[in-house]
């Protein structure tokens, strides 16, 4: 049976997910063996056309000859994986939603004129039908190879959906937010970091983006009183990588609506 | 039986005195006799199990100050070695571990070879064990040590371990034992059983194993004087005692009450993070995952903690059974305190009241029930 072929797709991004391949130092060998990386430009200047078995894709779609490469991505691959937080949410470039691009350009570069640019950075999941999201700032490299795995044995990929909560309790980590009042996201993160911030004593800052069924509202009221700031709070959901996945947007959209109705009364 | 018999040989039920200056030789009695020896220690800003080897490893002075949602960590006036309640650990960690593989199986040619991963663990002495967590343990056994069903992880480090309980002296905001007769008074379920006074610990034999393990240290008989002043300070435990739950026909209220609007409100508040499951000592939930290598030559099946909060939980063929954190929290409180009655002859609850303090929003199960028993539909 001939090996799968993968290639690995980059939009705007930083790199660190599709790296996570690389990563896998101990298993990279062993997966060349069952998997054809026939296109991957972070490693290999082996350059193959589609079809693809697999296409691993990280990054957003932040210009349109982008939104015109997802598409023929799209249909050159037989099964197509979203990697991290760019990819799954628009990542940390999709700040520039909530603002005016024309005057981020202005800002940054010297000839604007020479940019172009959408005025918005959105999932691909925005854009193209995707069949696997794996979610993270950056990606965990152990779910990566659960993904890849699970395609080569023809079953559904093992990732959790549930906080980042159980799995501090699994460690043993004790609570920082009841025993510290820290600032924590954790109880409507998605699990796949290993609940590691708290374990190095500090409060969840949402890389894995929202859990199943988020109760968001629940959890910035309960921050309020333990008197944090909206602003910080409004900071922590939509100012980080995973700011415009649904949930944490809308909540944070609904803090910054209620903010500036308390600012004009 | 000589006087110097009686007082070298503790009998079962009999109460000694042990000298706190003394009390390092307990410990290493217990490393020496090849026990692990976890007990209250503190770490990450709580009074967690941990490793103790010397009685520098207690939290003297320290205590803690419990309500829904916040755990504090304070210094004591006094120096008393015992002096605070339950924290986010409980027994269950060691007897049930969080994450455990079971057994693995390597491929033979065609076939399959299953091998037995063995619990290498080694036995363990809990030191400062609460009654309401000897109440919990015994809730566990009736789950994990039952007569058909047993579970060889569980049973071997239960029947391994070696138990020293403490009395409380004291209560937090979240304790309400009394409500479900299982504290504070430490009554079965240990081996020693202490009470803390300024100078010295009453020692309660509760087992063979702990008459055994009192006749090698250097307790002496205790005087009234000492019985009556333990009992004040178990009593101040008592009177400690804020939180109650009207368990008055408790499970028939619960499931009578399956559509009442405050399982919507609580839901409101919820956030199935799963914390409460997770610090509960009597919840004991997992799943299965079988886990291989890339060439799919070996695999391991591996258990973890699970929890009915969690979303995917109750996915059966076709969908998730409970899609709403509404039906979750109701799974959770009618098992607690009803069906589990049903299902296992006792309540679920021991009333530590651990899901009270470590729920991130504080949500109280006591007034949960209060709520519904106010206006029952």
């Amino acid at each position: 049976m001939p090996r799968p072929r993968l290639a690995v797709f980059k939009f705007a991004s930083c790199d660190g997910c599709q790296l996570s391949l690389l990563s896998l130092e101990d298993e990279l060998a062993a997966l060349a063996d069952k998997i054809d990386i026939v296109f991957f430009l972070e490693a290999s200047s082996r350059v193959e056309p589609g079809p693809y078995d697999i296409a691993l894709v990280e990054g957003s779609i932040t210009t349109a000859d982008d939104a015109q490469r997802i598409r023929q991505v799209r249909r050159d691959a037989e099964f197509l994986v979203t990697i991290g937080a760019c990819a799954t949410a628009g990542g940390i470039q999709a700040l520039r939603n909530w603002a005016d691009c024309d005057e981020f350009l202005a800002t940054v570069y010297a000839s604007p004129q020479y940019i172009q640019t959408l005025a918005t950075s959105t999932p691909i999941a925005s854009h193209v039908a995707v069949d696997f999201e794996l979610r993270g700032c950056p990606i965990n490299k152990q779910q990566l190879l659960e993904v890849l795995q699970s395609l080569l044995a023809g079953r559904r990929p093992r990732t959790p959906v549930h906080s980042v909560c159980l799995e501090c309790k699994r460690r043993g980590t004790v609570c920082v937010m009841v025993a510290q009042g820290t600032p924590c996201l954790g109880p409507i993160t998605h699990d796949g970091c290993g609940a590691l911030c708290p374990s190095f004593d500090r409060g969840c800052y949402g890389c894995f983006g929202p859990s199943q069924q988020p109760n968001a509202a629940s959890l910035t009221a309960q921050l309020r009183l333990l008197h944090v700031d909206t602003r910080t709070t409004i900071r922590g959901l939509r100012g980080s990588f995973n700011g415009f996945s649904p949930e944490f947007r809308s909540e944070g959209d609904r803090l910054a609506a209620e903010q500036s109705g308390d600012q004009s009364t | 039986m000589t006087q110097h018999d009686r007082e070298s040989s503790p009998s079962m039920h009999e109460t000694r005195l042990l000298d706190k200056q003394d009390f390092q030789k307990l410990v290493d009695l217990l490393w020496d006799q090849g026990y692990r020896v976890l007990g209250p220690t503190v770490s990450q800003a709580a009074i967690v199990f941990g490793e103790i080897r010397a009685i520098d490893d207690l939290p003297r002075g320290w205590t803690d100050e419990q309500s829904g949602g916040e755990y504090r960590l304070k210094r004591r006036e006094d120096d008393a070695w015992f002096g605070f309640v339950v924290g986010p650990h409980s027994p269950k960690q060691h007897f049930f571990p969080s994450r455990v593989t079971v057994v693995a199986a390597d491929r033979d040619g065609d076939a399959w070879r299953m091998r037995d991963v063995p619990d290498d663990e080694p036995p363990v002495a809990l030191l400062g064990v609460r009654a309401c967590d000897l109440a919990a343990i015994a809730v566990q056994d009736r789950t994990f040590m039952h007569a058909r069903y047993s579970d060889p992880i569980y049973r071997r480090r239960r029947e391994q371990a070696l138990i020293i309980a403490v009395n409380c002296t004291q209560a937090a905001s979240t304790c309400f034992c009394t409500s479900m007769n299982t504290g504070p008074r430490c009554s079965s379920g240990f081996d020693l059983a202490l009470t803390e006074l300024p100078d010295c610990f009453t020692v309660e034999v509760g087992s063979p194993q702990g008459a055994a393990l009192a006749a090698l240290l250097p307790t002496r008989p205790a005087d009234p004087q000492a019985l009556r002043q333990a009992e004040i300070a178990r009593q101040h435990a008592v009177d400690d005692i804020s939180k109650q739950l009207d368990t008055n026909d408790l499970r028939d209220l619960l499931l009578n009450n399956l559509e009442h609007p405050r399982w919507s409100e609580v839901a409101t508040r919820c956030l199935s993070c799963t914390n409460c499951t997770m610090v509960c000592p009597t919840c004991f939930c997992s799943s299965v995952k079988e886990v291989s290598d890339l060439d799919v030559e070996h695999v391991e099946r591996v258990r973890e903690w699970d929890t009915c909060f969690n979303w995917d939980f109750s996915y059966l063929n076709g969908g998730v059974v409970r899609d709403q954190i509404r039906s979750r929290y109701r799974q959770w409180l009618t098992h607690k305190l009803a069906s589990w009655v049903d299902q296992f002859g006792v309540s679920g609850c021991v009333g530590c009241g651990r899901c009270i303090t470590w729920c991130p929003v504080g949500i109280d199960l006591t007034e949960e029930v209060a709520a519904i028993r106010e206006t029952p539909v």
